[in-house]
C-alpha cells in the first residue's frame, strides 16, 4: 500500500449498552492494525463509551433483548424487575471473561495507541452536563461537521 | 514442523478476535524490515483474519501450518 492509497473508517457510536460498546473499538482498533485511519465520533448515549467514570460499569438489559442468552428460558416481562440488568450484565462479563476478551477500558487503551481519532460530540456533552474532563484521555470533542469532514473521505462508514 | 527460522516468536494461544491481530500487529511493528515473526494462536477467526492484515498492511504470510488446533504463521516484515 503506498501513502497516497491510505484507507479510512469513520465510525458512528451512539449507543452506550455493554453490547453496542464492544463493535466500534473492536473495528476500529482492528482497521488501526490494518493501517486504516480511523476515527469514531460518539454521540448521545454512545458517550459514555468515552466517560471514564463510566466505561468501566457499562450495562446491558435482559428486557427488550430477546437475543440475550439466558440459563433458563425467561419471559421478556422478568426483565423489567429490580436487579434484572445488573445481573444480565454480570451474566455476559462472565462470558466475556471465558473467552479471554478485554474490557471496555482495556480496548479504549488499544485504540488510543493506535491512533484512532476519538471525538465526543459536543451538544451531547452540554446536554447530559458530561465536561471535556470527564472524559477518557485522548478523546476530543467536535460536531457533526468534524465527523462529516473525515467521514466524506472516507472507504467506510458505519452507525453503531 | 517448518523449516523457517523466525526472528520472533509470539504466543497468542487462547485470545480471541480481535486481540490476535491486534497483537500481531504489535509484535510486527517492533521488529526490523525483512525479519520474520511466527505466531502461534488458537483462534480459528484469525486463519482469514491474520492473512487480511498482512496483506493489507504490506506484509508477506510466507506459511501458515495446523496442528492440534494450534495455527502458526511466519510473516515477512515489509522492508522500510
Amino acid at each position: 500500500m503506498s501513502e497516497d492509497q491510505t484507507k479510512r473508517m469513520a465510525i458512528i457510536a451512539s449507543k452506550g449498552s455493554l453490547d453496542m460498546a464492544y463493535p466500534p473499538l473492536i473495528l476500529a482498533s482492528t482497521a488501526a492494525a490494518m493501517d486504516v485511519e480511523t476515527m469514531i465520533f460518539f454521540t448521545f448515549y454512545g458517550v459514555d463509551i468515552v466517560n471514564k467514570h463510566k466505561y468501566d460499569s457499562l450495562k446491558v438489559a435482559p428486557i427488550a433483548n430477546p437475543a440475550m442468552p439466558s440459563p433458563v428460558p425467561m419471559p421478556n416481562i422478568i426483565g423489567m424487575l429490580p436487579g434484572m440488568t445488573a445481573m444480565g450484565t454480570a451474566m455476559m462479563k462472565s462470558m466475556m471473561g471465558k473467552i479471554n476478551w478485554p474490557s471496555i477500558p482495556e480496548m479504549m487503551d488499544v485504540c488510543l495507541e493506535m491512533d484512532v481519532k476519538m471525538v465526543a460530540c459536543t451538544p451531547t456533552l452540554e446536554m447530559t452536563g458530561v465536561k471535556e474532563s470527564d472524559l477518557v484521555e485522548g478523546v476530543k470533542v467536535g460536531g457533526a461537521a468534524d465527523y462529516l469532514d473525515f467521514g466524506l473521505d472516507a472507504n467506510i462508514n458505519l452507525f453503531i | 514442523m517448518s523449516d523457517i527460522t523466525p526472528d520472533e516468536i509470539a504466543d497468542l494461544k487462547g485470545l480471541n478476535c480481535p486481540m490476535p491481530v491486534l497483537k500481531t500487529k504489535k509484535a510486527l511493528d517492533k521488529i526490523a524490515g525483512g525479519k520474520i515473526l511466527r505466531v502461534d494462536l488458537t483462534d480459528a477467526g484469525s486463519k482469514s483474519d491474520l492473512p487480511a492484515m498482512i496483506k493489507r498492511t504490506g506484509n508477506e504470510l510466507l506459511e501458515m501450518t495446523e496442528a492440534e488446533g494450534v495455527y502458526t504463521f511466519f510473516i515477512k516484515k515489509k522492508e522500510g
